[in-house]
């Protein structure tokens, strides 16, 4: 691919089709394991969406450029070496560097392993198309997946415990003294569920062609 | 014998995989439009996990955990190579899954034609993984334990989406509002049922 169309109509596409249209969560139903479990804070969820966007868009390359040697029948062991062995890396990257998050973490970033959306985009896009495409691709996803995370991330750290990133926002705008209370069930599991549904529920109200017929 | 049967029972109500750690949730959601298919793919669940679990509790224990290898050589003991359980874990799944395959469909057709379509899906379904992580973060002291647990959190996640099933089918009869419909609704009801479940966090085994 010559560098004048590096950045063509199609590119562009496969870049913005992720964050709504095809939203890897709220459409394709893919990565929903981690995109809830860990969205109890900010920090943790913008961490793991990083890590997703690591592994994913260098997967995505790498299967990409592999993609005329590699045997159907064994192709998904194949992509599961690949994406494990990225996974390490970035396992032990955070070891190093964020240690309280990669604890909190816990079994989720090995989860990143079988995180539906890199085993998704790896089929579907990563074995037909180039690598330039493979890695916007790949960046596409991870931002549409990044933004639900965060999204979830926000509200149920803001109402649960009344803090962003750690600081107590809502203390600090004197909200408490009016009578306002953290909603605790925020922070517990199912509650998690029940804002994805309703960010689901949002979009597809804006966007009349996601809706599911009967 | 109490202790094993606490394990189960918390396996399965208070450490659901569906509900309190959102573990195999693309497969809980894709298959489980009938109740019949929904009950195929947990049952394949828990085979796997029933198999995978004890194989890699031997593979942590005398491999991968720091100075498990002294049973080859007094020089291993500090040899720790935990690092390289994500992969380990990975290969033994994606393999077993395999094997069970081939062997199902060579020894018992039936079970074959019934559990077949779901085998592939599971090699990578987070539960299988979740589940081996979990045994590794929770340590286990026998390889009996780590199977009740395997075999537990397979029938959680059994329960879980035969439920989910169950309501899907029902519901298509609802009047549910059309920007609701489908993904939405069943991600609401899950958090409802999760309500329900975390009911169970009070008992203390």
């Amino acid at each position: 691919m010559s560098k004048s169309n590096l950045l063509s109509k199609r590119t562009k596409q496969l870049l913005s089709d992720p964050l709504n249209d095809n939203n890897p969560i709220t459409v394709q139903v893919l990565g929903i394991c981690s995109a809830l479990a860990i969205t109890v804070q900010l920090k943790p969820a913008i961490v793991m969406a990083l890590s997703v966007m690591v592994v994913l868009s260098v997967a995505n390359v790498i299967i990409s450029l592999m993609r005329k040697v590699i045997p159907s029948r064994i192709r998904i062991i194949v992509q599961l070496v690949v994406v494990a062995t990225l996974v390490i890396i970035v396992d032990q990257v955070l070891r190093a560097f964020v240690y309280d998050v990669s604890k909190e973490l816990s079994v989720f970033v090995g989860l990143i392993i079988t995180n539906c959306i890199i085993m998704g985009r790896l089929e579907a896009f990563g074995m037909a198309n180039g690598p330039w495409d493979s890695f916007m691709d790949g960046l596409g996803n991870s931002f549409g997946y990044a933004w639900i995370l965060i999204a979830v991330a926000f509200f149920r750290e803001l109402l649960g415990s009344g803090t962003l990133f750690g600081y107590p926002v809502l203390e600090s705008l004197g909200v408490y003294e009016l009578g306002y209370e953290n909603n605790g069930m925020m922070i517990l599991p199912p509650m998690a569920l029940i804002t994805v549904g309703v960010i689901i529920w949002i979009q597809r109200i804006k966007n009349i062609k996601l809706v599911e017929s009967k | 014998m109490q202790e094993l049967a606490n394990i189960f029972i918390k396996s399965i109500f208070i450490d659901n995989m569906v509900f309190a750690y959102f573990l195999g949730m693309c497969s809980y959601l894709a298959v489980s439009k009938t109740v019949k298919t929904s009950v195929g793919m947990g049952f394949a669940v828990v085979f796997v996990l029933g198999i995978t679990i004890p194989i890699n509790y031997l593979l942590e224990n005398y491999v991968l955990k720091e100075g498990a290898l002294v049973w080859l050589s007094e020089e291993f003991t500090t040899v720790d190579l935990s690092f390289l359980s994500f992969i380990m874990f990975i290969a033994v799944i994606a393999s077993m899954v395999q094997l069970v395959e081939m062997v199902l469909e060579k020894f018992s057709p039936a079970l074959y034609s019934s559990l077949g379509i779901f085998l592939p899906l599971i090699a990578v379904n987070c539960a299988i993984l979740g589940g081996s992580l979990f045994m590794q973060e929770r340590a286990y002291t026998t390889i009996i334990e780590a199977t009740v647990f395997g075999l537990g959190s397979g029938v959680g996640w059994f329960l879980a989406i035969v439920g989910i099933a169950a309501i899907r089918e029902k519901i298509r009869y609802s009047n549910v509002p059309p920007a609701l419909r489908g993904l939405g609704i069943t991600f609401i009801i899950t958090g409802l049922m999760g309500i329900a479940f975390m009911s169970f966090m009070g008992i203390k085994l």
